[in-house]
């Protein structure tokens, strides 16, 4: 046996009481995992405009359906639980206990997936937001086209609270036009030349929109002619780091998310940890209360354990049924069929008692 | 004349001590709630400290924490003597106590009700301490580099984007006053030279306003310079242009989103004493009832609570005596004083 544990009745009972008031605390644990998951996939959905399409939704998914799977079993279990403390009412889930406790193996095993999961997700979440913050820096003056409109807003409010500018940093709004064509003087020299200077014929400029300006700065705000030393007094652009948010909106994002999943993954294992504790104890609960039935007597000492034999024999016995399980609508060949072919027959064959002789098979 | 007169049956009073058991609980959580909305509205009052003038407001969160802190303590102990009331040997020990305690609960209890209107009495102290604070906050938004002044620009500039204001009354007052440093201004330009001619002080005067006051829900790019001049800009009209900047006063905001904040903190603690001033009426109704059956034999007996015995004159006068006997006994007592107290007492 593995981990084998003597339980006397006292013990046993302690034990059935104990595991009914985890199990109540595992309900609790399965409510706690349901809001983590309700609460990434608030977090992702907030932002969504800035990420591109990516398999990121699978992660609070999961985690929504293992918490509510978890508070059902560990409700089940709870019940389980309190029943086994009487052996006559442990009768009634004598059966359904090895099941149980299976299902809840492979369970607790999801959440170990869940958990580790959120800590895969870095990969993923890094070329979304790259491709999103991409787009939407490009669409950023599109305020009058439907289904862009919003999109000026959604980054000027996202540099303004991660405090960044930029997908890289701020010299991404050098490379695209972020001012609409609606407020730009085509009339104006400057402005044709701007149109000019490039391929595409989009005016350029070294400014940046007014939420990369940064509020500890000790001077008012230079968002335009950035680059131009002598636009401005006492500036020098090379030297001044307090004027504009040095990081890029990528790097911040996702120090952000990585934050919230290695917390959220952390409680997670925490979580998966948990449960496996409390089924060890219902495993324990049950290989005792078997054996105390076998023996007959309710009030004797009898033995609780992990595994009947070692780890290696439990495996290869249950591979065994599971490959029997695939085979009971199959005929069984070795005796040509016939089940009985060993066994003595006891019919009368005649006066002379002759067994008839055996059909030849047929190779 | 007896107030509040009811007959109660044995098995009323059973349910009685029942009720009030659960209703002393419910109380005490109440007060848990008051004393951390109380707290609340503290840190949320400090947050803000640097804009306001003086700190009168903080009378209202000080008193919901004293108020929080005292009614868990009166139901805590309202639930310890329904507990003995149906015990006639545990019940006489509290007899000494339960005046005292009476007159304490009432006081805080009123103090409650004194906090819910506090809060908006003080709405006029509270707006024109943000006046001040506000007006000294954009005339020092400048001074990053005096100390005790260098943080005044990050705290506006982080309170005009939070709360979507701009200036004190409204955005114009950003152009009464000089908010860009002379440190940065170019004295040999001529247009810096212009402005500071043009008014009495030297000011450097723009029709600007700092970044923190661009809204970010404008469809073009902010305009925070040469706000008013409308050929400065292309396709732009002054007066129709509302999304481009924030228009209204930080006072205003400020003063709106307290205010809401105390409304409904003042509904909760309305509904917490509503449930304390049942606590103790039921209190004092069981107490009345129970003292009715002590010595009797027949237990099962109905009896009469009431909740005072005298009328509400008397009764308050009776309990004002011992107090200002404390204070009396401070004073030099005159003979005819002693003579008129010992009268009394």
């Amino acid at each position: 046996a593995v981990l084998p544990v003597k339980f006397t009745k006292a013990k046993r009972d302690k034990l059935a009481q104990l595991l009914w008031v985890l199990n109540w605390v595992s309900v609790v644990t399965g409510i706690i995992l349901f809001s983590l998951g309700v609460f990434l996939k608030v977090e992702i959905n907030k932002r969504q405009d800035l990420m591109a399409e990516r398999q990121l939704q699978s992660v609070p998914n999961m985690l929504i359906a293992v918490g509510l799977i978890a508070c059902g079993i560990n409700f089940l279990g709870g019940k389980i639980c309190y029943d086994c403390v009487d052996t006559s009412k442990f009768l009634r889930w004598k059966l359904v206990m090895l099941p149980y406790i299976i299902c809840t193996f492979f369970f607790t095993l999801s959440i170990l997936v869940g958990g580790l999961m959120c800590y895969s997700l870095h990969g993923q979440l890094e070329e979304s937001l790259t491709l999103g913050l991409h787009d939407a820096m490009r669409y950023y003056k599109d305020t009058d086209t439907p289904g862009r409109c919003f999109l000026k807003r959604t980054v000027d409010l996202m540099q303004i609270q991660f405090q960044c500018c930029g997908n890289e940093g701020h010299r991404d709004w050098f490379q695209i036009q972020w001012i609409s064509n609606r407020y730009l003087d085509m009339s104006r020299p400057k402005g044709v030349d701007r149109l000019r200077s490039n391929v595409e014929g989009k005016y350029l400029m070294d400014g940046v929109p007014f939420s990369c300006c940064n509020v500890n700065s000790p001077r008012p705000c230079i968002q335009y002619q950035i680059t131009n030393d002598s636009a401005h007094f006492n500036y020098d652009y090379q030297t001044e780091e307090l004027n504009l948010w040095i990081r890029g909106c990528r790097q911040a994002l996702l120090d952000y998310y990585t934050d919230i999943l290695h917390s959220v993954g952390l409680t997670v294992l925490i979580i998966w940890l948990f449960e496996l504790s409390v089924l060890m104890g219902v495993r324990y609960l049950q290989t005792a209360l078997e054996n105390v039935w076998r023996r007959g007597d309710p009030e004797c000492e009898s033995e609780g354990w992990l595994l009947e034999t070692s780890f290696v024999a439990t495996a290869r016995t249950n591979f065994n049924i599971i490959k029997n399980l695939g085979k009971f609508n199959q005929i069984n060949t070795a005796s040509n069929g016939d089940p009985n072919i060993d066994r003595p027959s006891t019919a009368h064959y005649g006066p002379d008692k002759v067994p008839p002789k055996s059909i030849p098979i047929a190779s | 004349m007896v107030v509040g007169k009811m007959k109660l049956t044995s098995q009323k009073r059973v349910k009685l001590v029942q009720g009030l058991g659960l209703l002393s609980w419910l109380a005490t959580l109440g007060g848990a709630i008051t004393f951390t909305l109380g707290c609340f509205l503290k840190t949320e009052l400090r947050r803000r400290g640097e804009v306001m003038d003086n700190t009168d407001i903080h009378c209202v969160p000080n008193t919901l924490m004293i108020v929080g802190l005292a009614s868990m303590g009166i139901n805590y102990f309202a639930g310890r003597i329904c507990q003995d009331a149906l015990d006639a040997g545990r019940f006489p020990r509290w007899k000494t106590f339960l005046k005292p305690f009476y007159g304490c609960s009432i006081f805080f209890t009123t103090l409650m009700l004194i906090a819910v209107i506090l809060s908006y009495i003080m709405k006029g102290s509270l707006e024109s301490s943000l006046k001040i604070g506000l007006k000294n906050g954009i005339r020092f938004y400048k001074d990053t580099d005096t100390p005790g002044r260098c943080f005044q620009k990050q705290t506006i500039e982080r309170l005009q984007m939070e709360f979507q204001c701009c200036g004190n009354n409204d955005y114009k007052d950003w152009f009464e006053v000089q908010w860009i440093s002379n440190r940065y201004l170019d004295f040999s330009s001529k247009e810096v030279k212009d402005r500071i001619k043009s008014n009495v002080d030297a000011r450097y005067l723009v029709d600007g306003v700092p970044f923190s006051c661009c809204n970010p829900r404008s469809p073009r790019p902010c305009i925070q310079y040469k706000i008013t001049n409308n050929t400065a800009h292309y396709n732009y009209d002054h007066q129709t242009e509302e999304l481009n900047i924030f228009i209204g006063g930080c006072r205003e905001a400020l003063v709106n989103y307290y205010m809401g904040l105390m409304n409904t903190i003042g509904g909760v603690v309305l509904s917490v004493f509503l449930i304390q001033s049942s606590v103790l009426a039921s209190l004092r109704l069981l107490q009345t009832s129970m003292e009715a059956v002590a010595g009797q034999e027949n237990l099962e007996i109905e009896t009469e609570g009431y909740l005072l015995e005298k009328g509400v004159k008397e009764t308050f006068m009776e309990y004002l005596d011992p107090v200002l006997k404390l204070m009396l006994l401070n004073q030099v007592t005159s003979p005819e004083a002693t003579g008129t107290i010992n009268a009394d007492s």
